[in-house]
């Protein structure tokens, strides 16, 4: 299963026509002990980078943008009780919603993980 | 992933470094940019540290804030005619919060004012430490002269455990014992370190604790001495506003500023008893009224239902009436639910008044709460 990776660090895995959407072990790390998740309403068309999901922190509030454009089937609805799982597993168990892809090519132009690791160690 | 958090930039000027700059980054600490300088934002953690001090001491490094001497003949006279503070009854070594007020009783600053035996010790907040200067120097007769102490370092060691910890490391004509809350007096470290310390008993966390005024040069061997003890934890801005938060002590520059009155803002203990009928500063023809009239708005804490949290900026309404704005908001570690204050209508200000704050378009539930949110614990004596 492809991972896809942005430079707004979320993480996308595509199986068949989903993409689970998330964000990267680095994101949570800068974001700080995570107390809420807003998460988009299921059936809601999402665009490339623009808002799908709000990150709130003891500190701020942080915007998710889409990775890609596409409807959104299904939300992690553990992040209600647990916001805290992003900290915790952030790549995993702390998904944050999963989506259809309306343009495979949206993928094209993402990393992969050697590149968005490369991209991290140089901010 | 883009933050939405404004930090308190003062102007597009070069960040300057705190003494402790190296001393931080070597202890892992994120820093970022706050009124000036480039700080420590958190060190393992906002959550941790701030529990860390509710049970045992966290240092703070509060190096960007303003430290001021003021001597010269006529001081005291002078410093009346700036602040509304009562010199009268201020003893030697006490720390008394008082407020710079602009001529419509509007909050320039908050600040502490100390009776040292040749004058007074002012700390004023880092944001506006320039800003202060160069309203005391307009303010002040040529008489007085003001000195910034720029080459003074300030620590707050707070919690719990900060006396233990600190007790172990200084000596002084009185022991660190006899201070009580809002009470300071100078020591020296014992080992190496040269020179006096200024240590009063006061913090901005609502715990027991210390702020710690030292020589610059010597911070660094200070702060190390301090962190070395097992109940110490170097904490970060981060936990400095939540915990301050919890407490119910107002931020300058969010929660007063000078579009707000400190009667307004509940801070009538900055106003001292014989100035509320004597006047005679900034500001009091307006102040005086609003102690008889009251004020059409009032600063409130609110506790809301749920996780999400209201941040600065939010709206607070009663049914359809928008009647408040929150002024500093965030999630309480101590209590697991989002904490806030804000200014709201006075008929909407007392405690278990139900009220809503909207957050992205939807509207939270939220009841006013006194404050603070989290009891303080100081030290009044045993």
């Amino acid at each position: 299963m492809p991972r896809y990776y942005t430079d707004e660090h979320e993480w996308i895995d595509v199986e068949d026509d989903v993409a689970t959407v998330g964000i990267t072990d680095y994101a949570q790390g800068q974001l700080g002990d995570i107390v809420f998740v807003e998460l988009p309403e299921v059936g809601a068309m999402i665009e490339q980078g623009k808002d799908a999901a709000v990150v709130e922190s003891v500190k701020a509030a942080s915007d998710v943008y889409a990775p890609i454009t596409g409807e959104v089937t299904e939300v992690n609805p553990a992040l209600e009780d647990d916001p805290a799982l992003v900290n915790s597993s952030p790549e995993e168990d702390g998904w944050f919603f999963k989506m259809t892809i309306a343009a495979e090519a949206e993928l094209d132009a993402l990393m992969d993980e050697d590149a968005y690791k490369a991209f991290v160690e140089g901010l | 992933m883009s933050d939405h958090d404004t930090e308190d930039f003062v102007e597009d000027i070069p960040l300057k470094a705190l003494p402790l700059d190296a001393w931080h980054r070597a202890k892992g600490a994120r820093m970022v940019p706050f009124a000036g300088y480039e700080m420590p934002i958190q060190y393992e953690g906002i959550v941790a540290e701030h529990s860390w001090t509710r049970e045992n001491a966290g240092l703070f490094d509060v190096s960007h804030m303003g430290q001021l001497h003021l001597t010269g003949e006529g001081v005291e006279a002078a410093l009346e005619a700036v602040l509304p503070i009562d010199l009268s009854t201020l003893k030697h070594g006490n720390p008394r919060y008082s407020l710079l007020l602009d001529e419509n009783g509007g909050v320039l600053d908050d600040l502490m004012v100390t009776r040292w035996n040749d004058g007074f010790y002012l700390v004023v907040n880092g944001a506006t430490k320039w800003d202060d200067i160069a309203h005391l120097r307009e303010h002040l007769p040529d008489e007085v002269n003001i000195s910034h102490m720029d080459e003074h370092a300030l620590l707050a060691l707070q919690g719990p455990k900060a006396f233990a910890a600190l007790e172990r490391h200084v000596i002084g004509d009185t022991p660190l014992g006899a201070l009580t809350f809002m009470k300071g007096a100078t020591f020296t470290f014992t080992g190496s370190i040269a020179g006096d310390v200024w240590i009063s008993r006061s913090g901005y966390t609502g715990e027991d604790g210390f702020e710690i005024s030292v020589p610059a040069d010597v911070v660094a061997e200070i702060a190390d001495l301090i962190c070395a003890e097992p109940e110490v934890k170097p904490i970060g801005l981060g936990a400095r506003d939540s915990l301050r938060l919890e407490a119910g002590l107002p931020l300058y520059g969010h929660d007063m500023t000078p579009e707000t009155s400190p009667i307004e803002a509940g801070l009538i203990f900055g106003i001292n008893k014989r100035r509320r009928t004597e006047g005679g500063f900034p500001g009091a023809d307006r102040i005086i009224r609003e102690l008889v009239e009251g004020t059409a708005r009032k600063w409130v804490g609110l506790k809301l239902e749920g996780r999400l949290p209201a941040r600065e900026g939010a709206e607070v309404f009663a049914g359809a009436d928008k009647i408040g704005t929150v002024t500093s908001g965030g999630f309480s570690p101590t209590l697991g639910a989002p904490i806030a204050m804000a200014y709201v209508a006075s008929a909407h200000a007392a405690p278990g008044t139900p009220l809503e704050v909207e957050v992205r378009g939807k509207r939270l539930a939220a009841t006013v709460s006194p404050t603070p949110f989290v009891p303080h614990r100081y030290f009044r004596g045993s």
